[in-house]
């Protein structure tokens, strides 16, 4: 059996389905927040598989991957920020229930 | 011919991030969703690992699983009681919610065949990128090379921290 390119885009799909799904059903923020994680991450696997199988000698793949992990923890960290800013002042996360900046 | 040894981690890695990444969005505990979400992290990490990329798997655990997570659950410490279990959902945001996972699904997978002989190719011989290689990518400022992103990169953290500092300090 020959591990091809596909094996590892399979995997990767399916995570970001997953991403999809709990960001749409979750309620919590930091939930939401997980979930774009995991779309993240499943783009991360990409670009460095991709990388390996077409473009073996180049590392373009590879350094955007490094980047984007950068950037991801920087989102993350403002977000989560603003998440505990929001809870200081709401005393609850729920997506649902911060309704206060409407009308 | 990949190896039989090479073959089983790939199908345990596959597996657990099949199986992981479906548990972190389904499960009704928070903190097991934070949990979950750092083995697919890790699952990850062996993936980059598999394909050679020794660094880069690295920085895998060390700012996802290390940084990210760490972040991830002090926050919902901070923000949920230990026991709480989310509400349960209601019908119609599961079902817009399989809608949109199935419609992605379907986008993805349609490119994916129709590009099916590239899907098919298999692993290139490569030697691994040593750290004189990957520190002269990311340092030059030639073709192909990153110092320009290297220093955007520094100033969006600068500004990260700024905004931080100011959204969560008390007023």
């Amino acid at each position: 059996m020959d591990l091809t390119l596909i094996y590892y885009l399979v995997p990767s799909m399916i995570m970001f389905c997953c991403g999809v799904y709990g960001f749409i059903t979750r309620h919590n923020m930091i939930a939401m927040l997980i979930s774009l994680e995991l779309m993240l991450n499943a783009v991360d696997i990409n670009f460095v598989v991709f990388n390996r199988y077409l473009y073996p000698h180049a590392l373009e793949g590879m350094f955007f991957t490094l980047f984007a992990i950068a950037i991801a923890a920087a989102e993350t960290a403002v977000a989560i920020a603003i998440i505990i800013n929001v809870f200081r002042a709401a005393k609850n996360i729920d997506v649902a229930d911060l309704t206060k900046m409407k009308n | 011919m990949e190896s039989v040894g090479s073959i089983i981690i790939y199908v345990v890695v596959a597996l657990s991030i099949i199986l992981f990444s479906v548990l972190t969005v389904t499960t009704r505990k928070i903190l097991r969703s934070a949990t979950y979400l750092l083995f697919t992290l890790f699952a990850t990490a062996v993936i980059y690992f598999k394909l050679d990329y020794e660094f880069l798997g690295a920085v895998q655990i060390a700012v996802y699983a290390g940084g990210i997570v760490v972040l991830f659950v002090f926050s919902i410490l901070l923000t949920s009681k230990p026991g709480d279990n989310s509400r349960s959902l209601t019908s119609r945001k599961r079902i817009t919610g399989l809608l949109a996972a199935l419609a992605t699904l379907v986008v993805a997978g349609g490119a994916l065949i129709s590009r099916c002989s590239m899907a098919f190719s298999s692993l290139p011989a490569m030697d691994n990128p040593d750290m004189k290689e990957l520190g002269s990518t990311l340092m030059g400022a030639g073709q192909g090379q990153f110092l320009l992103p290297f220093e955007a990169i520094s100033v969006l953290l600068l500004a990260c921290i700024i905004g931080g500092v100011v959204v969560a300090r008390k007023r």
